[in-house]
C-alpha cells in the first residue's frame, strides 16, 4: 500500500495484533519462577506512622518477603521536581492512597491473603482536605521540609488592572471549580521486573514515560541508569495520567526483583488504580473580568487555587500553564493572575490530558459567553472583538508570530458545519413547554504546544538501514495508544520515499535511545516527528553523497520516491541496491536526529516571556436538549475544529478528536470521584461513570492544516486540544437549553433549576 | 465438567468449579486477549461469546458455563492468517487506539452483527454500552462495526 493511502486508512503497526489479541499488554506477560506482589494500604488520611508489622504475613503460607521503607537501598523519596512521593511511606501516611508495605509471594492469591495481615500502627494527624484552609500560615505542614503547604505559585503582571477596570463598563465576578478527575485508563497499572544474571534490571509496565520509570527505579535500588532498562510494552491507555505513580509500582516491583532475584509481577485491580493513582486538579477560580460596553476585554483578574494532593507530582507545570493560558485565546492588556498549587490531605494530582486547560478553558469560555448577554451581544461578536489574531501580543507579551494564527478560520469552519446561527435562535432558554429544552453552545481555545518554557525540550530519533534495505526506527516518543509508532513511520516512509512496510519500529528501550523526555503535553507528533524527519534528512544526505556518482549527478540534486534514488534525467537506482552497495564500502547508513525545539522564555515574577514555541487552535460547538423534569441532558451533536499544522496519520488524528471530545463529556456531565473525607468513594468503573457508547453523539472533525515552520513535518499537536473545550462548550449549550449558568463541574442539573432559574430571570 | 473454547472441548477438575472463566481463560489456556480492567462487570474488556451471547467473563465461574461453548478473540482470528472481516473494519475505519477494550469490544459487535446484521448506528450505541472504551469516543467503533455489516448479509 502507498504511504498516502495508508495515511488515509489510519494504518498502525500494531493494529493487526490489538485485533487479534495477539497484543501482548505487561499483564499478559509470564517469565519462568516468577513471584507476584500486591501493596498494602492503611485506612488513614494523615497520621504518623509509628509501626509497621508484617510478622504474621511473613508466616502466611506462599510468602517469600514483605517488603517496606526500610528495605529500600536507595532513595525511598523521589519525585520529578520535589521528592517528596515515597516509595513507601516512611514518617507519615498523608493520603488515602499511601502504599505502606508490599507483599511478595508465589501466587498472587497468597500475596492478597498476606496483605490483610500486615498491621500499621499511626496516630491520626488533623486532616487538611480543603486548600485554603492548608494556606493558611497556622495550618499543620503535610511536609515540614517544604515549609509550608503551598507547593508553588506562578503570576501574571501585565499593564495595570486597576485602570482596566475602570474604564470598564461591565464587571463580572464569578467563582467556579472543577473537581478531581480520574484518567480511567482501561488498563489498570502493572510492572514486571526481571532481574538479569549481570546484575541488571529488566522492566516492563504499564507506564507513559520509560525515562522517567528508569529515573525513579535506579533512584529507589541505589543503581546507575545504564543498569536499568526499561522496555516498550503496548499500554492500555495512559492521557498523562501513568508517569510518576506508574513509576513507583515499577520501582516498587524492581526492588522486590532485585532483593529477592526473581522476576516479579504486580498487577493492580481497578480499586488500587483508582485509590492510589494521581488525578486531574480540582480548580477553585476567583475570576474578574471587565469589558466596555462594546465588548472589548478591559482586564482580567483571577485567583487559581489547585488541589495538589498529598505530594508534588507535577503541580507546578500544571499550574504553569494554567496561568500562561488563564485570559483564553483573546488579547488582554490589564492582567493580574495569582496561582497556587497546595498540599492537601486528598489524593495525589498531577499530569491529565489537557494539563491545567480544561479547568481554566471552562472558566474562562463560561464567563465570554455571561458576559455577552449581560451586554446584549452574541457570544461569538464578543469573541471576534477579542481574538488573538495574526501577530497579537499574548498576556504574557508574546508576539504570535512565525506560523498561522487560525483563531477566526477554525471558529468560521465550526459555525458553518453546525449552522450554529440559525440554530442559536431556536434555543430554548427555558421558556416554553418542550419537555425536552434544546441548546447549542460553543468553546474556543489557543494551546501552547509541548512542554513550553516548563522543561527542557528535545527529542531524539534513531534510523537505522540494514544491509538489505529494510529500516529500523526508534525514536524517544512512547506509543501510549494514540498510534505514535505508526505516526513516526508513516514519517519516515515519506521522507525517505520507501514502503511504509520496508520499516519495522524497534521495540522501544531506555538503553538504546537517548532520554527524549515524556510522551505528554501533546508532543508526541511534533517532537517525535521532527527527530525523525531530521534523522531521515541526515540519512538521506549520507546516500546521495554516496549514490551520486553513480548517478552522475550532484548530492543536492538526489530524490527519494518509489523506493528509487533518483538523479538527473531520470536516472535511478533501487534504494535496497544503494544500501547494499554502502555497507559493501562500510559506509552504514544510520542516523541519529535530534529535534530541540526553539528557545523558549519565562520570568516568574512578571510572569512574561514567550512561553511557547507555536500554538494550536481550536473551536468545538455542540448541540443538546435538556429533559426540563429529569435534568437528563442528551447530546444531539458535536462538531470539532482545530488546526493541527499537518494531519500524518488522517484517521488515527480523528481518533484523537473523537476520544478527546468523549473524554471532555465525562468532565463536563458524568465523572465525579465522590470524594469524601480524602478517601474516594467511587472506586471502580460502574460508580465512577466515564462515558458510554449511549451517553455520546454522532461526532465530527474537521482538520485545518496550515503547516507550521517551526515543525519539521509542519505537524503540531491534537491530543490535548481535543479535549480541552469540550466542557465549556456543553456548559454553554446548556446555558442556552435553560437559561441557567453553571459554575461547578460536572454540571449537575436538578429538574427543579430550570423554572425557578429562569423565572428568577424574568424569562418564563 | 466439560467446556468447548474456540472449538476444542476440554475436561475440567471439578475443583476448578469456582475459578472465574477470565482467569481460567488467561492463565490456563493463555488466551490473554480477554483482559481484566475492573472485575466487577462494569468495564467489557473481558467479554467473551458463551453460545453466542456476550459474556463478562470476569463474572462468571467456570461451573457457570460448564457444557458450553466460548468464542474469544483468539478463536474469531482465522487460522489462515487473515483477519476476519470485523477486525479488518475496526483497522480500516481507525476502532483501535490502545487496544485494551478492542477484544471485548469486538466480540460484542460480533455478536450484535450475527443477531442483527443491518443494525442502525443507534443499535450499534445501545449493543456496545457495556463495552467501554476511553480512547476513541466510540465514534470509529461504530464506524467500523457499520462497515463489517456488509460481510454478515451474504
Amino acid at each position: 500500500m502507498a504511504v498516502s493511502e495508508m495515511r488515509e486508512k489510519g494504518w498502525r503497526n500494531d493494529g493487526r495484533a490489538k485485533v487479534t489479541g495477539g497484543a501482548k499488554f505487561t499483564g499478559d506477560l509470564k517469565f519462568a519462577d516468577m513471584l507476584h506482589a500486591v501493596p498494602v494500604y492503611a485506612d488513614y488520611i494523615h497520621a504518623l506512622l509509628t509501626g509497621i508489622n508484617t510478622a504474621e504475613a511473613e508466616k502466611s503460607p506462599g510468602v517469600v518477603r514483605v517488603l517496606t521503607y526500610r528495605d529500600v537501598p536507595g532513595a525511598n523519596r523521589f519525585g520529578q521536581i520535589i521528592r517528596d512521593l515515597r516509595i513507601f511511606a516512611d514518617d507519615r501516611i498523608r493520603c488515602h492512597g499511601d502504599v505502606v508495605a508490599v507483599v511478595v509471594a508465589e501466587t498472587r492469591a497468597q500475596a492478597l491473603a498476606a496483605a490483610a495481615l500486615v498491621r500499621v500502627e499511626a496516630e491520626p494527624l488533623p486532616a487538611l482536605l480543603d486548600p485554603e484552609k492548608a494556606m493558611q500560615p497556622d495550618a499543620i505542614l503535610i511536609h515540614e521540609s517544604h515549609g509550608s503547604n503551598i507547593i508553588n505559585t506562578h503570576r501574571v503582571r501585565s499593564g495595570d488592572t486597576e485602570k482596566g477596570f475602570a474604564a470598564a463598563d461591565l464587571i463580572l465576578e464569578k467563582t467556579y471549580t472543577t473537581p478531581f478527575i480520574e484518567h480511567a485508563y482501561m488498563e489498570p497499572e502493572v510492572s514486571i521486573a526481571l532481574p538479569r544474571p549481570d546484575g541488571t534490571m529488566e522492566v516492563y509496565g504499564s507506564m507513559q514515560h520509560p525515562f522517567s520509570t528508569r529515573r525513579f527505579v535506579a533512584a529507589c535500588l541505589g543503581l546507575p541508569l545504564a543498569d536499568i532498562e526499561v522496555i516498550g510494552t503496548p499500554l492500555g491507555g495512559g492521557f498523562g495520567g501513568k508517569d510518576d505513580t506508574a513509576a513507583i509500582v515499577c520501582a516498587r516491583t524492581a526492588l522486590a526483583a532485585r532483593l529477592l532475584n526473581r522476576p516479579v509481577k504486580m498487577v493492580y485491580s481497578r480499586q488500587w488504580s483508582i485509590r492510589e493513582s494521581y488525578k486531574r486538579h480540582p480548580y477553585k477560580v476567583d475570576y474578574k473580568m471587565g469589558l466596555t460596553r462594546e465588548g472589548r476585554i478591559t482586564a482580567v483578574d483571577c485567583r487559581i487555587i489547585a488541589d495538589g494532593g498529598a505530594y508534588c507530582s507535577v503541580t507546578p507545570w500544571v499550574t504553569w500553564r494554567s496561568t500562561v493560558q488563564c485570559c483564553g485565546p483573546y488579547v488582554v492588556e490589564n492582567v493580574h493572575c495569582d496561582t497556587f498549587g497546595v498540599y492537601t490531605n486528598n489524593p495525589v494530582t498531577g499530569a491529565m490530558r489537557g494539563f491545567g486547560s480544561p479547568q481554566m478553558n471552562f472558566v474562562i469560555e463560561s464567563m465570554i459567553e455571561e458576559a455577552a448577554e449581560k451586554l446584549g451581544l452574541t457570544g461569538i461578536a464578543l469573541r471576534r472583538m477579542n481574538l488573538v489574531r495574526q501577530g497579537s501580543t499574548t498576556i504574557t507579551g508574546q508576539k504570535l508570530e512565525g506560523h498561522t494564527v487560525a483563531m477566526e478560520q477554525v471558529l468560521d469552519k465550526v459555525l458553518e458545519e453546525i449552522d450554529y446561527q440559525n440554530k442559536l435562535a431556536r434555543c430554548s432558554h427555558g421558556r416554553g413547554n418542550e419537555e425536552e429544552l434544546y441548546g447549542i453552545g460553543l468553546a474556543m481555545s489557543y494551546r501552547g504546544v509541548s512542554l513550553g518554557a516548563e522543561g527542557v525540550d528535545f527529542c531524539a530519533a534513531i534510523v537505522n538501514v540494514q544491509a538489505d534495505g529494510s529500516v529500523l526506527l526508534e525514536a524517544g516518543v512512547h506509543e501510549n495508544g494514540q498510534g505514535a509508532e505508526a505516526a513516526m513511520s508513516l514519517i519516515l516512509a515519506r521522507e525517505l520515499g520507501i514502503d511504509v512496510d520496508k520499516i519495522r519500529y524497534r521495540r522501544s528501550s531506555t538503553s538504546v535511545i537517548p532520554d527524549s523526555g515524556t510522551t505528554v503535553a501533546s508532543r508526541g507528533t511534533i517532537m517525535g516527528g521532527g527527530a525523525v524527519a531530521l534523522a531521515a534528512q541526515e540519512l538521506k544526505q549520507k546516500i546521495a553523497v554516496f549514490a551520486a556518482p553513480e548517478l552522475a549527478c550532484a548530492p543536492e540534486e538526489i530524490s527519494f520516491t518509489s523506493n528509487q534514488i533518483i538523479g538527473r534525467g531520470g536516472r535511478s537506482l533501487p534504494f535496497a541496491e544503494v544500501i547494499r552497495g554502502m555497507f559493501q564500502k562500510q559506509q552504514f547508513p544510520y542516523a541519529l536526529g535530534v529535534y530541540r525545539a526553539p528557545q523558549v522564555s519565562w520570568d516568574e515574577e512578571t510572569g512574561q516571556g514567550k512561553a511557547y514555541f507555536t500554538w494550536v487552535y481550536g473551536c468545538q460547538a455542540v448541540e443538546l436538549t435538556v429533559n426540563r423534569k429529569s435534568g437528563k441532558v442528551r447530546l444531539l451533536n458535536a462538531v470539532a475544529c482545530h488546526d493541527v499544522g499537518k494531519a500524518i496519520n488522517n484517521t488515527m488524528l480523528l481518533g484523537q478528536y473523537y476520544g478527546g471530545m468523549a473524554m471532555g463529556t465525562g468532565y463536563a456531565l458524568h465523572e465525579d470521584l465522590h470524594i469524601d473525607g480524602g478517601r474516594i468513594g467511587h472506586t471502580n468503573l460502574n460508580r465512577y461513570r466515564i462515558p458510554r457508547s449511549t451517553d455520546l453523539c454522532e461526532m465530527r472533525a474537521i482538520v485545518v492544516e496550515n503547516h507550521d515552520p517551526v515543525s519539521p513535518t509542519g505537524a503540531k499537536s491534537i491530543g490535548e486540544p481535543s479535549n480541552e473545550i469540550m466542557a465549556p462548550a456543553i456548559a454553554n449549550a446548556i446555558h442556552h437549553a435553560t437559561g441557567v449558568r453553571y459554575y461547578h463541574l460536572p454540571i449537575r442539573i436538578a429538574g427543579t433549576d430550570v423554572p425557578e432559574e429562569a423565572q428568577k430571570r424574568g424569562q418564563l | 465438567m466439560k467446556l468447548t473454547v474456540n472449538g476444542v472441548t476440554h475436561e475440567i477438575d471439578a475443583g476448578l468449579a469456582e475459578m472465574r472463566l477470565l482467569d481460567w481463560l488467561r492463565e490456563e489456556l493463555g488466551l490473554t486477549g480477554a483482559k481484566a480492567g475492573c472485575e466487577i462487570g462494569a468495564c467489557g474488556a473481558c467479554t467473551v461469546l458463551v453460545d453466542g451471547r456476550p459474556v463478562k467473563s470476569c463474572t462468571r465461574r467456570l461451573r457457570d458455563v460448564a457444557g458450553k461453548s466460548v468464542l474469544t478473540i483468539e478463536g474469531l482470528t482465522p487460522l489462515d492468517g487473515s483477519l476476519h472481516p470485523l477486525q479488518q473494519a475496526f483497522l480500516d475505519a481507525g476502532a483501535v487506539q490502545c487496544g485494551f477494550c478492542t477484544p471485548g469490544m469486538i466480540l460484542a459487535a460480533h455478536a450484535l452483527l450475527l443477531r442483527n446484521p443491518a443494525p442502525a448506528r443507534a443499535e450499534i450505541r445501545q449493543a456496545l454500552q457495556g463495552n467501554l472504551c476511553r480512547c476513541t469516543g466510540y465514534q470509529q467503533i461504530i464506524d467500523a462495526v457499520e462497515l463489517a455489516a456488509k460481510s454478515y448479509q451474504k
